[in-house]
């Protein structure tokens, strides 16, 4: 198990003091002024060699997506947007980050933006959490009275202003273009890409969008070495990650662990265990509400990184771990994902927004079992009509968890199915 | 989607007050010289914090400080689904059913509501105190369920706690957010199992300067290497 002077995240509970003084006295702001001396194009080969990928459920390597901004600041300014929008069922580390962290974020986002040659950086906090936005405010206030931010940032001479904007309730703003959609003052739907933010983002001008905790590990990564990073799991699974471990749990929270720990260890390790013990697990959905569901099979032996999960045809996503046990309906817990996305569609593309208002239809019939059995293949068949024919990835999250609930779980809706038929054999004939 | 329309019955007016006004100068200031439509969800929740909900008047006075027309901040104001547009309780209580919640029995969070109060989901209560609604994943998983009272946010419910809660509401006393069943925030109950050492242990900064010498040595290769003709 990952050591405690090996964790990133010192208050994740909030257990020590949050604001600045606390946040010193943890190590952060410390050397920052030396790290930018370093030079951007050090930093973004450090990321880089650091194997950091993507926290925000891509997985995408975040030194490559830093060095597409242009290298030179041209007419247009840079920006550098976080994305704090969290929203994926069973994802809730960003909070933690924001509320009692907030420092290690501000901190990465001035080195991220001086490497990114952005002179500007806002941080898009869903507006649910007003009390997170509060928190962060003030941290943002105490380094800028600090000289850590603002005109020059740690005695660096960059410039650098950072803000808090404060987003309403769209689930689909953590779309990235949709983000920056929403930052600009329209309704979040997402732009086509190309162009991509790097070229073309927020007001036009060259942006990358990163997740609260790729920005907030940069600081320590730079401190302490891209080898001490990547010491952590397997390779091209480096580091160490938050998990968000929920449902049926003896003990649900948030831990920070190395990557590619086995599902099983992180749930007896920090969870207590699943409820009435590990026999007595019926799935896992493994990476927040888009990924697909794995059975208990699977979940004996896989390992928590992008490329295991892959393999097991789910996928690593947020690491927002939602464990169900034998009590749960997992028809009734499918189709509730299939009425959230319904209800977060955008409604910009059509196959996303009618087909996430007929998979839901017909999910809710599934789990009574008001349906026949050739609805089963019409309903996957729908579910790869929407995947990938869509301008964002509401369209294929919405379609994944059915496409793992039939490929897992088929002899539970045809039983389902059956049971249904029958029951109204008998009313029907008991009539007569 | 969900089809959001405005509520029949408008005010004739709005103006914010001295205060939002301030507040909202503050914000659009954020923003890049005629970037001030940036400002629109943050006015639109100063309405609302101000009047309770979304207006008509409030959403043409905004249009009109942010240079807007009108549709636009009406687009904004349906899409959000924060922005209340018919008038809501005083007590305004989200609950959370999204699957996390839903495993963990926020369906026994609605019943409390349904006890105490009288009403369910999407009711108002006839004093026009309490409104209940459902809500999509509130970002609070591992605290599940979660309800979202105004700002804060009721942590690791059941049904007791929910009463008691909805009691105190009742009695005009203001509960204390968070978790309901003694955990630390999102910690797990009782023990840690991490974060147990002393956080403010020196830990040694990488050799800085031998990093930059590795650093321009490779660049330096590479570019060698770039450089050398082909064979």
């Amino acid at each position: 198990m990952l050591a405690d002077k090996d964790r990133i995240f010192t208050n994740l509970y909030g257990h020590h003091d949050w604001r600045l003084a606390g946040a010193r006295a943890r190590g952060d702001w410390e050397g920052t002024k030396e790290i930018l001396a370093m030079g951007q194009d050090w930093i973004i080969d450090e990321m880089k060699r650091s194997g950091l990928r993507g926290r925000g459920g891509a997985g995408f390597p975040t030194g490559l997506k830093w060095s597409f901004m242009p290298k030179t600041e041209g007419d247009r300014p840079h920006y550098l947007v976080v994305n704090a929008d969290e929203g994926e069922p069973g994802t809730c580390k960003d909070r933690d980050m924001l509320r009692f962290d907030p420092h290690k974020l501000i901190e990465g986002c001035l080195i991220a933006s001086f490497a990114m040659r952005a002179h500007a950086c806002y941080i898009y906090v869903r507006g649910e959490f007003y009390n997170e936005a509060s928190n962060l405010q003030v941290a943002i206030d105490e380094a800028y009275a600090a000289g850590l931010v603002g005109d020059n940032a740690c005695g660096s001479g960059w410039k650098f202003d950072i803000y808090v904007h404060r987003g309403a309730g769209a689930y689909i703003c953590g779309e990235e273009t949709a983000l920056i959609e929403s930052l600009e003052g329209k309704k979040g739907q997402p732009r086509l890409k190309p162009p991509f933010p790097a070229g073309v983002g927020l007001y036009g001008c060259p942006t990358t969008v990163n997740n609260v905790e790729s920005i907030a590990v940069a600081p320590t990564i730079l401190r302490r070495g891209a080898s001490w990073f990547s010491s952590f799991g397997r390779p091209n699974n480096a580091g160490t990650k938050v998990f968000c471990i929920s449902g049926h749990v003896n003990n649900p929270c948030n831990v920070e662990d190395a990557m590619s720990i086995p599902l099983k260890e992180l749930i007896e390790k920090h969870c207590g265990g699943v409820r009435g013990g590990w026999d007595n697990l019926l799935a896992v959905i493994p990476g927040g509400a888009s990924v697909p569901v794995l059975p208990k099979s699977i979940c004996d032996t896989v390992l928590m990184d992008f490329d295991a999960l892959r393999d097991v045809r789910s996928g690593l996503g947020t690491a927002a771990v939602m464990v169900m046990d034998k009590s749960t309906d997992i028809v009734a817990a499918i189709s509730r994902l299939s009425a959230f996305y319904k209800h977060e569609s955008c409604g910009q593309c059509t196959p996303c927004r009618e087909g996430t208002g007929w998979m839901a239809r017909v999910m809710k019939r599934m789990v009574k079992g008001d349906a026949t059995l050739a609805e089963i293949d019409t309903l996957e068949q729908v579910t790869y009509q929407v995947e990938g024919h869509t301008i964002c990835a509401l369209g294929d999250a919405a379609a994944w968890p059915i496409q793992g609930l039939i490929r897992h779980f088929r002899p539970e809706l045809e039983r389902r199915i059956a049971a249904y038929r029958d029951a109204k054999t008998r009313a029907s004939a008991k009539a007569a | 989607m969900s089809v959001r329309t405005l509520a029949k019955d408008q005010p004739a007016s709005f103006a914010f007050n001295a205060e939002f006004l301030a507040r909202a100068q503050k914000v659009i200031a954020k923003y890049p010289a005629g970037r001030q439509a940036s400002a629109v969800i943050p006015l639109l929740d100063f309405a609302q914090r101000q009047e309770g909900w979304v207006t008509q008047p409030a959403i043409d006075v905004i249009a009109k400080m942010l240079d807007m027309p009108s549709i636009r901040v009406l687009e904004v104001a349906t899409f959000y689904t924060m922005f209340e547009l018919h008038p809501v309780g005083k007590h305004h209580i989200q609950v959370c059913t999204n699957l996390p919640c839903q495993l963990r029995g926020s369906d026994k969070v609605l019943h409390a509501c349904k006890n105490k109060l009288g009403i369910g989901a999407g009711e108002k209560t006839p004093d026009g105190k309490f409104t209940v609604v459902e809500v999509e994943c509130a970002g609070a998983c591992v605290n599940a369920p979660v309800a979202q009272i105004g700002d804060d946010y009721y942590e690791d419910l059941d049904e007791a706690a929910m009463g008691k809660i909805l009691d105190a509401l009742l009695r005009g006393e203001k509960p204390k957010h968070g978790p309901q069943n003694g955990r630390v925030n999102s910690g797990p109950l009782g023990k840690f199992t991490t974060l147990n050492d002393d956080p403010t242990q020196k830990i040694p900064m990488q050799d800085l300067n031998a990093a930059k010498a590795a650093f321009e040595k490779a660049k330096a290769e590479a570019a060698a290497k770039a450089a050398a003709p082909k064979p």
